[in-house]
């Protein structure tokens, strides 16, 4: 048996946009454990409960990521109308959920970009992120912001679309999805992606969902959980299955995002083929007294905000659970008897926001 | 309109472990595990999901006593567990991996125990 070494990765390296530290330990080139930490980004954000009001709180929630900033907003906005029984209008769930999709292309498609970057594919990187900007655009003539939306409020939201601007929206996506086709045809069919990612990082179902998997790490594994079937939103209204893979590895988790664009497509479409008329908020009376664990699907799976409330104008708790939080255990899982080489890649392949799990 | 029901039950920290193997067993994923500071104790949430069924259990506890460890049963518990450790300073028995307070790297220890800033007074009394 061959001495054992321990290699440590990150908290900065090339292929990590945020920092997390992993100690590898390695026989040769192969890993046959990891130990991971983080804790270099913690900003204890939760705790600016005590100097938020909780209808402020939601610029908060808002910046605990840069990337899926709406849905966290959604996600802190949605608990506190549980706790205090809010109906909030239709118009309003349908505006959240075509924000929520045009969220989730822009988030898979940097994480190609990224995943690209990372495989060494230039050219496919720069094609991502052109394609993205496309959302981008969209999202900051609709909402003001490009990164940070700013529109999701308790009781609604504070900005419509005009019926006109979500025609021209609709039109506008056949000509997006058409070049996310070409797009889709490399990352699925091209002979370099499919050497790197193959067979890489294998998960399997079993260790997937007892490890606690979410979002398109657990699909790639095929564990079909995805929490818009809860129908928060407008998701009840839509149709929809989840995007599964089952081969468990690399090549199968970029599958899963690759087609949830397509899905994403689907589901804006949908919305906005069946958005009704009306007011896009209510006047919020009272304070929340009571808790909630409210859950939304972001890109990279379940999160969930707990929110707990005493009847005044500052919550007592809110804690933020993040899916890259719940993705690690399956990452030590994946980069177990993986070569050296290959350990970039698998990192990425979860899509890490350590930004979003240090808070 | 109500998303999804949402049964929380308060159980003592010793039918800590016992309940949590009935979920195992019964198939239920570990959605999360949480530690507020309510007054001078620690209340801890163990969320739990089967095919969308969303169960919370909860024990209350004193500052100074040791919760069992759940990771022998979900193996993935730890980052949890640690995060409860580093944050609240919760004494958590038997993890399978225990970071010995490094899992989250805080310049001050606890920091959720005793946190420093405890809000601005105008703001508090509007």
């Amino acid at each position: 048996m061959s001495r054992k070494i321990v290699i440590p990765f990150g908290p900065q390296h090339p292929v990590l946009p945020e920092p997390i530290h992993l100690d590898l330990v390695l026989e040769d080139e192969t890993v046959v454990d990891v130990i991971p930490s983080i804790g270099y980004i913690h900003r204890g954000l939760e705790t600016l409960v005590a100097k938020r009001e909780f209808t402020e709180y939601v610029y908060i929630a808002e910046r605990t990521c840069g990337i899926c900033s709406f849905i966290h907003g959604l996600t802190y906005c949605q608990g506190v109308e549980q706790i205090m029984d809010l109906e909030v209008p239709p118009r309003a769930h349908y505006l959240r959920t075509i924000w929520s999709e045009y969220s989730r292309l822009h988030s898979h498609l940097l994480w190609l970009g990224l995943f690209a970057d990372a495989m060494g594919f230039e050219n496919l990187f720069m094609n991502s992120w052109r394609l993205r900007e496309f959302v981008l655009d969209i999202l900051e003539e609709t909402t003001g912001g490009r990164v940070i939306q700013g529109s999701c409020k308790i009781g609604g939201v504070r900005k419509d679309i005009s019926n006109e601007k979500l025609a021209s929206m609709a039109a506008d996506l056949k000509g997006f999805e058409a070049e996310l086709s070409d797009l889709s045809d490399v990352f699925l069919h091209d002979d370099s992606v499919k050497s790197r990612l193959v067979d890489v990082g294998k998960l399997t179902r079993t260790d997937a969902y007892d490890l606690g998997a979410m979002g398109p790490v657990a699909r790639g594994s095929g564990v079909g959980i995805d929490l818009r079937k809860t129908g928060y939103a407008a998701y009840r209204d839509l149709r929809f299955e989840p995007v599964t893979e089952t081969a468990g590895d690399s090549y199968a988790r970029c599958a899963v995002r690759v087609r949830e664009l397509f899905g994403s497509i689907d589901l804006i479409r949908q919305a906005i083929e069946k958005i009704p008329e009306g007011d896009i908020e209510v006047k919020v009376k009272g304070n929340p007294d009571g808790e909630y664990f409210s859950r939304s699907e972001q890109p990279r799976g379940e999160l969930v905000h707990y929110l707990k409330a005493n009847g005044s104008k500052h919550l007592v708790r809110s804690r933020i659970r993040t899916p890259t939080l719940t993705n690690i255990p399956p990452l030590v899982k994946m980069l177990q008897g993986c070569e050296l080489a290959d350990v970039p890649v698998i990192v990425l392949s979860i899509d890490p926001c350590i930004g979003c799990t240090e808070r | 309109m109500k998303i999804e029901e949402q049964t929380t039950i308060v159980i003592g920290v010793e039918h800590l472990i016992g309940r949590v193997e009935q979920f195992r067993k019964g198939g239920y994923r570990l959605v999360q595990l949480n530690c507020s500071k309510i007054g001078e104790q620690f209340e801890i949430n163990y969320c739990f999901e089967r095919e969308y069924r969303f169960e919370n259990i909860r024990i209350v506890i004193d500052f100074e006593t040791e919760v069992p460890s759940i990771s022998g049963m979900y193996w993935g518990a730890f980052v949890y567990e640690n995060e409860m450790h580093d944050l609240y300073g919760v004494a958590v028995k038997g993890m399978n991996i225990d970071f010995q307070g490094n899992f989250i790297r805080t310049s001050v220890q606890y920091p959720f125990r005793n946190p420093s800033f405890q809000g601005e007074g105008p703001c508090q009394e509007k």
